[in-house]
């Protein structure tokens, strides 16, 4: 079980995943030899996954991302995974998400320009098996992105 | 806008895995020396294309079973309540992202929490609480998968 320093350098490593064992040890309190041994039993228990590169689509030039909430035909048995299926065959898709409510599942969808999200959107996305409806927020700012856990 | 060329994305593709590696080691995946893999990198970072860290935890594992996606629209809108509402959303921990969007709602948020029991104090307490939050739909995330992108 976590204890109260364990949650701390998570806490510490959630704000800044580069902070190095030193500093890391330093800012919790503790000795960096037994910082080190925590976090090595964190990765252990598959507590701390690994830490990931945050890429800005706007920087590459992809300047339009959108949100498509679809909504699919549970008639056909087979409907999440030939969907899903279809979805993982596009590169402008970041992420796709299975809800329990009044959505199914969401793509969050990224296109250099409206041009190019007209051509993805048609050609691509209306093409994609058992879509039933399709609803689409258009994503403006973050406004908050860091992804914490309140530990 | 940054011309990036293939050793650029293969080094992209490798530091969305695993941000933690060195220059070194990311130079011998895709050929590379090592000081040329560290200049790669550093432009990359400069170019505000690789915007920073994110540490991956199992959620689940430290007792957060829940994800739940959240459509908020505002009662009533202007740039004032924009602010209000966005200082004040920001603030809430179990509130992971918030995207400002356009379409069915004017805010899309992701809120973690430990049970269907903890997201119903969360939502009420906080969300339903937020100056200016009007309709909120709740759409519960059942499973969720983070695509490479176009790299």
């Amino acid at each position: 079980m976590l204890d109260d320093v364990d949650r701390r350098l998570l806490r510490y490593l959630q704000g800044d995943p580069a902070l190095a064992v030193a500093e890391l040890a330093g800012r919790a309190g503790i000795g960096a030899g037994a910082c080190w041994r925590r976090l090595e039993r964190l990765r252990e228990a598959g507590i701390v996954l690994g830490q990931e590169a945050v890429i800005d689509w706007a920087a590459m030039g992809y300047s339009v991302e959108v949100s498509l909430r679809v909504t699919l035909d549970k008639t056909q048995s087979r409907a999440f995974d030939e969907f899903i299926a279809g979805a993982r065959t596009i590169p402008e898709v970041l992420e796709i998400q299975t809800f329990l409510g009044r959505v199914d599942v969401r793509l969050s969808v990224i296109a250099r320009d409206m041009v190019d999200y007209q051509r993805l959107y048609r050609e691509r996305i209306l093409t994609l098996p058992h879509i039933a409806d399709i609803e689409a927020l258009m994503h403006i700012a973050r406004i908050k992105s860091d992804e914490s856990l309140p530990l | 806008m940054t011309v990036l060329d293939e050793k650029d994305r293969a080094l992209l593709r490798l530091m969305v895995q695993d941000a933690s590696l060195g220059a070194g080691a990311l130079g011998r995946k895709v050929g590379l020396s090592q000081p040329a893999a560290w200049r790669r990198v550093r432009r990359l970072q400069e170019a505000g294309i690789v915007a920073g860290r994110r540490l991956r935890l199992d959620a689940a594992g430290l007792g957060f079973g829940v994800t739940v996606f959240l459509g908020v629209k505002l009662a009533a809108k202007g740039p004032v309540g924009l602010e209000d509402f966005e200082r004040a959303v920001r603030a809430i921990p179990e509130v992971q992202t918030v995207e400002h969007v356009l379409g069915l709602y004017d805010y899309r948020l992701r809120v973690v929490a430990r049970d269907i029991a903890d997201f119903e104090r969360v939502l009420r307490r906080r969300i339903m609480t937020l100056p200016g939050a009007g309709q909120v739909e709740a759409n519960v995330l059942l499973s969720e998968e983070r695509r490479p992108g176009p790299l």
